[in-house]
């Protein structure tokens, strides 16, 4: 179940070359072509960050030059002088973390509280979390958008944060998790009259640490990334999001472009810098929330 | 003993509070107050009179809905059998590779699914772009050497942004894929290549009889989340005529925060909610059957 589970694949690579023979055209060229088309896909963002460091006249010269002639940050300077993206990044740091930090919280809790102890109302949890699971967050809009305007929370980072609270695969994941924890280790604490709470702290979790890191990980570019809930929730400008921000503040000021990818590759990097970090963490996190055994 | 069992219920309550509370209020609550506000004729704030399925009969007749439905029914036909077809061939050619080449190639082909979706707009409507876009070049081929606006023409606009989201989700489904296939024996391959069977074959007979069950769950991870689109849409289509191109969260989203029919956009979302669970009920019963085998 998880990430280091995957040995076989040298197997497979191994048993796969055996067979092929020494010389294996179509398999160079498959891999060629691979290569190619991957950096064909990589290729819009890589077009994104040179258009941000190109100097305007060279974005709009039509030339189209793969490597920028002369390296400025013009559109860097300009976005930070003449937009709240300084706020809207406080924003986004404040709100996905807190929603990270509460989503991880609540939810390892609960899950172990479904995993190792009996009490009433534990059906009930249950029910109420596969409910979820099928419930789109996309048709509850108008009535959180009803309930923050009721609260006074709109435009407030607490408006932004709570809809966002209801991330229901993370106690899933838990929950296996902390089911598979041999049930020696809590009774053994229990004889040392160690309470649940301290098991929770000392010994389940920690056991999983793992775990809890990706879905953290994963948490955070969730909450980063998103856009619906925020875009309704933040009309002011200086309460919303990098996401949002991005998208509804223009300033027709000259040529625009590199300004925009500017903004553009502000708002991706702190995503792609924890995926490149994290790599093997986010790509473990995503099989186990879609249900799969990586 | 009785005592202990107290306790567990208290630390059981401790634990499983802030759960009750969160979603409580933001899941039960919404969902409840969704359901109520639908049969009224209320404002996007405020009371209105109950009118029983008005709405619903208003709503189920209304052309834009027709529209909204057609429009994301069209959606979903252009993602997702196309996203899952592409990302199984590249799955397939990624898990190929083998060390540093396999991570850098698969990181290339994942690094967009992890970008919001503003950054993804921003990137391709730029390289999209009438008068400097990179595609440009190439799209006067087809149209005797004039550019045209892919986002604004409204038979383009629909295709545009399909292929954009692909690019942006394939990312997700490949990784699906390569987990799946790494799940299958080698040995079954080594078998096969004994008895010489060639690539296509080996594909056809082994491969994607034991791939088929991934190959499922992503057509129906696909299919509701295609359901839900919004953001791309609604971000490429500003600006232009955003009716043409409405979807179904879209037409919720108009109805209740530009035309401020809370009751009415209240109805829309219910049917969007019972569409999808119907969906997800489907699913649900899907991966049981898989879990059970």
């Amino acid at each position: 179940m998880s990430a280091e589970a995957l040995p076989n694949r040298e197997a497979i690579a191994a048993a796969r070359s055996r067979g092929d023979g020494p010389i294996d055209m179509i398999g160079l060229v498959l891999t060629v072509i691979t290569i190619l088309v991957a950096l064909g896909s990589f290729f819009p963002i890589y077009w994104a960050v040179i258009t941000s460091i190109k100097p305007d006249g060279e974005v709009i010269s039509g030339s189209n030059s793969l490597i920028p002639n002369r390296v400025v940050f013009d559109s860097y300077i300009h976005i930070w002088n003449n937009t709240n993206i300084g706020i809207w990044y406080i924003n986004s740091m404040v709100t996905s973390l807190i929603i990270t930090a509460l989503v991880i919280v609540s939810s390892a809790g609960c899950a172990y509280a479904l995993s190792q102890l009996d009490f009433p109302g534990r059906r009930v949890i249950y029910v109420l979390i596969l409910a979820c699971f099928m419930v789109p967050m996309q048709a509850l809009i108008v009535n959180h958008f009803v309930l923050m305007a009721q609260f006074k929370l709109l435009n407030t980072w607490a408006g932004i944060i709570l809809p966002q609270l209801i991330v229901p695969v993370v106690i899933i994941v838990y929950k296996q998790f902390f089911d598979s924890v041999p049930k020696e280790f809590r009774e053994a604490a229990q004889m040392d009259s160690a309470g649940h709470l301290k098991i929770l702290f000392r010994i389940y979790l920690p056991m999983n640490w793992g775990v809890t890191a990706s879905l953290a990980i994963i948490t955070f570019i969730g909450a980063w990334n998103s856009f619906l809930w925020p875009f309704l929730a933040a009309t002011g400008e200086a309460t919303m999001t990098v996401p949002v921000g991005i998208t509804q503040v223009k300033d027709a000021y000259g040529i625009v472009y590199g300004k925009l990818m500017a903004s553009a590759v502000v708002a991706g990097l702190p995503v792609a810098v924890v995926y490149l970090i994290f790599q093997r963490r986010v790509t473990q996190a995503i099989m186990l929330s879609a249900g799969v055994k990586g | 003993m009785l005592r202990d069992k107290r306790q567990e219920y208290l630390v059981a309550l401790l634990l499983v509070g802030p759960f009750v509370l969160i979603y409580g209020a933001l899941f039960v609550w919404p969902t409840i107050q969704m359901a109520m506000l639908s049969f009224t004729k209320a404002p996007l704030i405020g009371t209105g009179d109950w009118v029983g399925w008005d709405n619903y009969v208003k709503i189920l007749s209304h052309k834009l809905f027709h529209q909204a439905f057609w429009n994301t029914a069209y959606f979903v036909l252009l993602t997702v059998i196309p996203n899952t077809l592409i990302s199984l061939v590249i799955a397939l050619a990624v898990n190929r590779l083998k060390g540093p080449v396999q991570g850098f190639v698969l990181a290339c082909f994942f690094l967009p699914y992890i970008l919001p979706v503003s950054v993804v707009f921003l990137t391709w409507n730029w390289i999209i772009d009438v008068q400097y876009g990179l595609v440009q070049g190439f799209v006067a081929l087809f149209n005797g050497g004039q550019p045209i606006s892919l986002t604004r023409t409204i038979p383009l606009f629909m295709p545009t942004v399909a292929f954009v989201t692909i690019w942006w989700t394939m990312g997700f489904n490949i990784l699906l894929f390569i987990a799946g296939l790494r799940n299958i024996s080698p040995e079954i391959y080594e078998a096969a290549s004994l008895d010489s069977a060639g690539r296509w074959r080996q594909f056809q007979r082994i491969t994607w009889p034991l791939i088929w069950p991934v190959t499922a769950l992503v057509l129906t991870i696909q299919l509701i989340a295609q359901l839900k689109i919004f953001d791309q849409v609604y971000l490429f289509s500003i600006g232009g005529r955003q009716d043409a191109t409405i979807t179904l969260v879209q037409y919720v989203y108009k109805l209740a925060f530009q035309q401020n029919k809370g009751g009415e956009a209240a109805t829309a979302a219910m049917l969007l909610f019972l569409m999808i669970i119907i969906l997800s009920v489907l699913q649900y019963q899907l991966l049981r059957a898989r879990g059970e085998k």
